[in-house]
């Protein structure tokens, strides 16, 4: 069953034929009163298919624990969620189109989706034109805030600010000269603008930055770039993509920048997911900030674990980008809940103050349509997962970087009318 | 001096991998003049047999000893694999087309398409029987005697070989599946090929490091090369490509199966590619687009270096290796440090890689502007112009 989907999907693909719909959860008993539909928007072809597939089965699954629990009761009728999940494809014009499915033709009251910073510039003007709700579950570089766009992932001030911190100040390297690595496109570019600013104020120097056009495997040139600029090792910060990990670190490790050898890298965007694919013994003793790892040892941390192992596979992992994306299902629910409504408005404004007992510890939805949350240190060991190191206590969101010389005294304010997405604080 | 052999050996190990890539599409598209956009994905199929092959090594117990020297055994595999899938690309697809190279061109990107969401949609086990089942129903005829292949009984053999290369390939495939578990489900997550451990970390020399896998892609890149140079000069087989590739026709007329030479040059050229599969696995990760990152790389150190001319092909990957360190690793800026201002600071916005590919690029066009037919072009009347 599982296999023949997966061929149909393949197939689906190659024709071009790239909608593929499915909707699940029917098997699960229990009485409801009527049914709500949600949209779940992911690429499930293409190069972002290996990590956005992990929201689409995180989502699902928190979809099916809440059926399991009753449904969603608004107004004293009690709703299962039934979804209807679209391919994004790995194609930002694609995101739009499907978007504009899902709010018009499907008239779904909430869309779960994205990944890349791409896909949601793409889909903003959707949502906000036809004033429906996008739920946003990625760590990204902020510098947006959307009346129309829930953000659960986290901002600069929730992951790299702490972790540049951490690095410059008690790690092996500290007060080490820092050289900033990325693939060429918006996240890395304004994150190492913030780092930038950041290093400077703490005192230390930035002593190189280089990008990697997207796709592009070949290090070589910025391997001998670092170690002119760092010959005796330093602080090497990370936001290159995917793929491109692998490449680089197959690569540093070969030509001698280990952390035997003084050099660590600080990693934004490796979880435990990539973590597996690179291998361990590539990555071991350097360096990953999130606000969720799996090695938490908490009840909840480990019941979510648990509980994806048993929906999807032991060999599966959980990792930031999946909590974040369980928890906007749980939040969502909360606010229609509490709104008594599953209308757009009422549940906006339902949302803001929302709590929620996540995997990772206690999330508060702000007024700035980002969480605050707990930020979490970890270096990476054998085992291929994180030992934590430190944990800040529950960050704000800064939708605008105060870092940042663009949006320095800048804030956001959905709650009150006269401040909104951008007002001088 | 130290800053020179450095450059020098970086610009060498960026050249080798772009060569290793091109040099299945010199002798594709410079020989044959077919473009071929799936010549990416027949790498990616290398480097997936470089990774089954690893696999393999690590999970059956009589082979892991022998572990420490999968690479060398992956480089047969991958190129018979790409050879393999390449020759039926060319019997079922590319055959109908010559002399069209538009259609060739949308027909071969079509092919890496399929192939890329097959290795996506199909269990790797399945795939891996599905090529064997090939391999074998291809290539025993060759060694069917001829008087057995003709008329209703040389049919039922030929059904019976494919019969018998199909069951093997099932067979493969279930093996497969039951020995590696992570053969047995298909998944388009990239995977990852470890180098063994002899081939990680570097060599210390004269306060140099250097990398062990660039030194073996350099060693692979130069068997490979001097391999096609021998079997293109001093091969019967070679003489023959080299007739047709100059005067189709008229090697016709004097009895050479263009059809055969077609066959294996096509398959030359791919397995080739397969090789190239194995040494850029060694460097990245392995995955359905891994090939589509290398193909404009490769179509661009064909074209500088003349179109149909090796040594070209083999100049144009080392000058474009040694630019990139040069300009990207901001090279000039150590060499010669106090350089005038506006000099320092244009070479200085190069300095990034990104930066450097555009600077790369201009120049290939320019040089282009002035040789638009690459560094060697082909001399002599062609029967195509």
């Amino acid at each position: 069953m599982k296999l023949s989907k997966r061929i149909f999907a393949g197939l689906a693909t190659a024709s071009l034929a790239v909608t593929v719909t499915a909707c699940g959860g029917s098997d699960s008993s229990g009485n409801f009163d009527d049914t709500v539909t949600v949209g779940i928007l992911h690429s499930l072809s293409g190069t972002m298919a290996i990590s956005e597939s992990t929201l689409v089965d995180t989502e699902k699954m928190a979809i099916e624990e809440i059926n399991a629990a009753g449904g969603v009761t608004v107004d004293g009728k009690s709703y299962k969620i039934e979804y209807i999940v679209e391919d994004g494809a790995s194609d930002w014009p694609t995101f739009a189109e499907k978007s504009k499915k899902l709010i018009d033709q499907d008239g779904v009251p909430v869309v779960f989706g994205g990944w890349t910073s791409a896909s949601r510039k793409a889909m903003l003007p959707v949502y906000e034109s036809k004033d429906a709700f996008l739920y946003y579950p990625i760590q990204y570089e902020a510098q947006e805030c959307s009346n129309n766009i829930f953000y659960t992932g986290a901002t600069p001030n929730q992951q790299s600010e702490p972790a540049t911190d951490f690095m410059y100040k008690r790690s092996p390297a500290a007060g080490g000269d820092f050289f900033l690595v990325g693939s060429d496109y918006v996240f890395p570019r304004t994150s190492n603008t913030i780092t930038k600013a950041q290093v400077k104020q703490l005192g230390g120097k930035v002593v190189g930055e280089d990008y990697l056009p997207l796709g592009n495997t070949e290090v070589a040139p910025i391997i001998s770039k670092i170690k002119v600029a760092l010959p005796d090792g330093g602080i090497i910060v990370n936001t290159l993509n995917g793929d491109q990990n692998v490449a680089f670190f197959k690569q540093i490790q070969d030509a001698g920048i280990t952390p035997s050898n003084g050099y660590y890298v600080m990693n934004y965007s490796i979880a435990e997911e990539e973590i597996s694919t690179i291998g361990p013994e590539f990555l071991e003793g350097h360096y990953g900030a999130w606000n969720y790892m799996m090695s938490i040892d908490t009840p909840a941390s480990k019941k979510f674990a648990k509980s994806f192992k048993k929906r999807w596979g032991s060999d599966r992992v959980v990792a930031d980008p999946q909590e974040s994306a369980y928890n906007m299902v749980y939040l969502w629910k909360q606010a229609v809940e509490d709104a008594g409504t599953f209308d757009d408005n009422a549940v906006r404004e339902a949302l803001v103050g929302q709590t929620f007992d996540a995997p990772q510890g206690p999330v508060e939805v702000m007024a700035n349509h980002h969480l605050s949350q707990t930020v979490r240190i970890g270096e990476i060991n054998s085992e291929g997962g994180f030992t934590i190191l430190e944990e800040t206590g529950v960050v704000e969101p800064q939708a605008w970087n105060q870092k940042h010389p663009s949006s320095k005294g800048y804030a956001c304010d959905w709650t009150d009318p006269k401040k909104g997405e951008k007002y001088r604080m | 001096m130290q800053l020179i052999l450095e450059s020098l050996f970086n610009g060498v190990a960026i050249g080798s991998v772009l060569l290793v890539a091109a040099l299945g599409l010199a002798i594709v598209f410079g020989l044959m003049g077919v473009i071929n956009l799936a010549h990416g994905e027949l790498m990616m199929l290398g480097a997936y047999s470089t990774y089954i092959t690893q696999l393999i090594f690590k999970q059956v117990s009589f082979l892991k000893p022998f572990y420490d020297s999968y690479v060398i055994v992956a480089i047969g595999i991958a190129f018979l694999v790409s050879g393999t899938v390449g020759i039926l690309l060319e019997r079922t697809v590319i055959r109908r087309l010559y002399g069209s190279p538009l259609e060739t061109l949308l027909a071969t990107w079509g092919v890496s398409l399929i192939l890329q969401q097959f290795v996506r949609s199909v269990p790797l086990a399945y795939a891996s029987g599905l090529v064997i089942a090939l391999f074998f129903g291809l290539f025993t005829p060759l060694f069917i005697s001829d008087d057995l292949l003709h008329g209703a009984k040389g049919k039922l053999i030929r059904a019976c070989t494919w019969g018998f290369s199909a069951l093997l390939g099932v067979a493969t495939g279930g093996v497969l599946s039951s020995l590696v578990s992570k053969l047995s489900r298909a998944s388009a997550r990239n995977v990852d090929v470890t180098a063994p451990s002899w081939m990680r970390g570097g060599i210390d020399f004269v306060g140099i490091t250097f990398p062990k896998t660039r030194l073996l892609i350099i060693l692979i890149t130069l068997i490979s090369v001097l391999v096609v140079i021998f079997f293109l000069d001093k091969t019967a087989w070679g003489m023959r490509i080299r007739a047709v590739t100059q005067n189709r026709p008229m090697s016709d007329c004097l009895g050479i199966s263009t059809e055969t030479v077609d066959i294996i040059t096509f398959g030359i050229g791919s397995g080739l590619a397969g090789v190239a599969g194995v040494a850029v696995s060694l460097l990245g990760s392995v995955g359905p687009n891994v090939g589509g990152n290398y193909i404009v790389g490769c179509f661009m150190v064909v074209v500088l270096g003349g179109v149909g001319n090796l040594l070209g092909t083999i100049l144009a990957s080392f000058s474009i290796g040694i630019m990139t360190d040069l300009i990207g690793a901001g090279r000039l800026l150590t060499i010669w440090p106090d350089m005038p201002s506006p000099l320092y600071s244009t070479i200085d916005f190069f300095a990034t890689t990104s930066m450097a590919r555009v600077m790369i690029f201009a120049l290939i066009v320019i040089f282009l502007q002035f040789k638009p037919t690459g560094m060697f072009p082909q001399k002599g009347r062609m029967v195509e112009s």
